[in-house]
């Protein structure tokens, strides 16, 4: 049974690329809202549901700002990915970085 | 118009069929979590996943000609029919092509009527099995390949079918666990508010990649019938009024929305909020990219509902109806060989009163089971109106009419 082994092998990949975009982009989504929360007092926590009217502070938008960064950066390649596949190019991650090759 | 003239323009017809079909059906894969949680009304969620599965269609140049080879034997490396079914305009290959692909619709249209999202993919490839069995006996049909590559009934359909949505539900459990263990605390204003954000762009990754990867299938399909009748000959191009017709079906019927699939989906399964929409449609945008760059194949239904799932899974104390799970994955297990029973019927049929007319009374039974299946649906009807109503722990065909009060 060839099939098997190849999809069993197929499939580790998928789980591990999945794991990586699929649920690391959300969790860093996750710590750029977390950052928003921030106030000056510096705890990202508040008492209940309340508005809370206080200011994000500095730093909180600064971690707030790179962590939608990163987000929106895992979101273009993925477009990359979706655009270059039809077009005849694949995106290579041979140098870790993805770049864009002939299929 | 010849006879076989007349074959081809059904055989086509009935391809942008089961396209506009295959939109319907899979619009909750896409937006039924954007739905649920409000993060997008209904209409500017079908009319958004619609533009984005239109953009999508035309995005994949590449051609999907060599779609039928992973399941039946009609079609050589190229893409190019075998030379045994081109005699008599191709009629032999178009009317395994076309009953094949009533297959596909008619199973796709009685799913949808219960409301359960099953796999389009699996249904065209039921039917085409099916068809494929009935015309050129098992021998016919691609079981295994050729034990090179993932290929044939068991490699491409069969083995990813079980794989992929424990696949996607793993990556959802774990992505809805990490967001609720970073954002506890968090004040429910902000995380709202911030995930629908989140939420909607994942999903516009989800419909987008869907137009890219389904529309090019029956692009494949009716090409196919072109170059199998003698109207095309290039096995590396698409006419151009095929992938315009193509892709406007399926974003046609995108827009139409699934609205019974998409209940189910954001209601039936999980009470879902933002923050696990996001994890659910990230999840499905990773697994599905993921897969089609390493030549995996598999479906887009699958995996959605595996994360839909999994982000029940992955939150504390969230309620995963595993009944409705169950029906689906029942409806998954049977969604291929009751395909190919159609298929198969649907070939004996057009077989035995043979040429033209075989295949006019093939498309006229489509007809009948389509309009007979829309009749129905109107005694219950689930639309933009009613598509959030609390579940009332049955499926949609359980939805009481004076929801419409």
């Amino acid at each position: 049974m060839h099939n098997l082994s190849l999809a069993l092998e197929g499939a580790w990949r998928v789980l591990v690329v999945g794991l990586l975009l699929g649920a690391g982009l959300p969790a860093v989504f996750a710590l750029g809202i977390r950052s928003l929360a921030m106030t000056g007092g510096g705890s990202s926590v508040t008492a209940g549901d309340e508005p809370v009217d206080a200011p994000t502070s500095a730093i909180g938008k600064t971690l707030a700002t790179l962590c939608f960064l990163l987000v929106l950066l895992g979101v273009a390649v993925g477009i990359t990915f979706i655009v270059a596949s039809g077009f005849g190019k694949a995106l290579s991650f041979e140098h870790l970085y993805p770049t864009l090759i002939d299929k | 118009m010849t006879s076989e003239l007349v074959v081809l323009v059904l055989v086509v017809i009935t391809g942008l069929g089961f396209d506009f079909t295959n939109g319907f059906h899979d619009t909750g894969n896409a937006m039924a979590t954007s739905i649920a949680t409000g993060a997008l009304r209904p209409k500017v969620a079908v009319a958004l996943s619609a533009s984005l599965n239109l953009l999508g269609a035309f995005l994949s140049v590449e051609v999907a000609l060599t779609v039928t080879n992973a399941v039946i034997k009609i079609q050589d490396k190229s893409g190019a029919p075998k030379a045994e079914f081109l005699a008599g305009g191709g009629n032999a290959l178009l009317i395994i092509v076309m009953a094949g692909l009533v297959g596909g619709i008619v199973w796709n249209l009685v799913t949808w009527l219960v409301g359960l999202p099953s796999s389009s993919s699996h249904a065209l490839f039921g039917g085409l099995i099916g068809a494929g069995i009935a015309g050129l006996g098992f021998g016919g049909v691609n079981w295994v390949g050729d034990g090179s590559k993932l290929d044939g009934v068991v490699g491409k359909v069969i083995l990813p079918a079980l794989l992929s949505p424990v696949i996607a539900a793993f990556v959802a459990t774990v992505g809805t666990w990490l967001i609720y263990r970073i954002t506890a605390g968090v004040s429910k204003r902000r995380t709202e508010s911030g995930f629908r954000w989140g939420q909607i762009g994942s999903a516009s990754l989800v419909s987008l990649a869907h137009g890219t990867n389904d529309a090019q299938k029956t692009m494949g399909v009716i090409t196919l019938a072109l170059i199998a009748s003698g109207h095309w000959s290039q096995t590396g191009e698409i006419p151009l009024w095929v992938k315009f017709s193509c892709a406007l079906a399926i974003a046609a019927g995108t827009y139409l929305g699934g609205w019974r699939i998409i209940r189910t989906l954001g209601k039936g399964l999980v009470e879902i909020s933002s923050p696990q929409g996001m994890a659910a449609e990230s999840s499905s945008a990773a697994v599905i990219l993921a897969s089609s760059h390493l030549g995996f194949a598999l479906s887009t239904t699958h995996v959605a509902t595996g994360s839909i799932l999994g982000s029940g899974v992955g939150r504390p104390g969230a309620e995963v109806r595993w009944r409705v799970a169950g029906r689906m994955a029942a409806a998954w297990l049977i969604t291929l060989p009751a395909a190919a029973l159609v298929g198969a019927v649907m070939w004996f049929v057009a077989h035995s009163i043979g040429g033209a007319a075989g295949a006019v009374v093939v498309f006229a039974i489509l007809v009948v089971a389509s309009v007979g299946m829309w009749l129905r649906s109107r005694l219950q009807p689930v639309g933009a109106h009613n598509v959030n109503d609390e579940w009332s722990g049955a499926t949609t065909t359980a939805v009481r009419p004076s929801v419409n009060a």
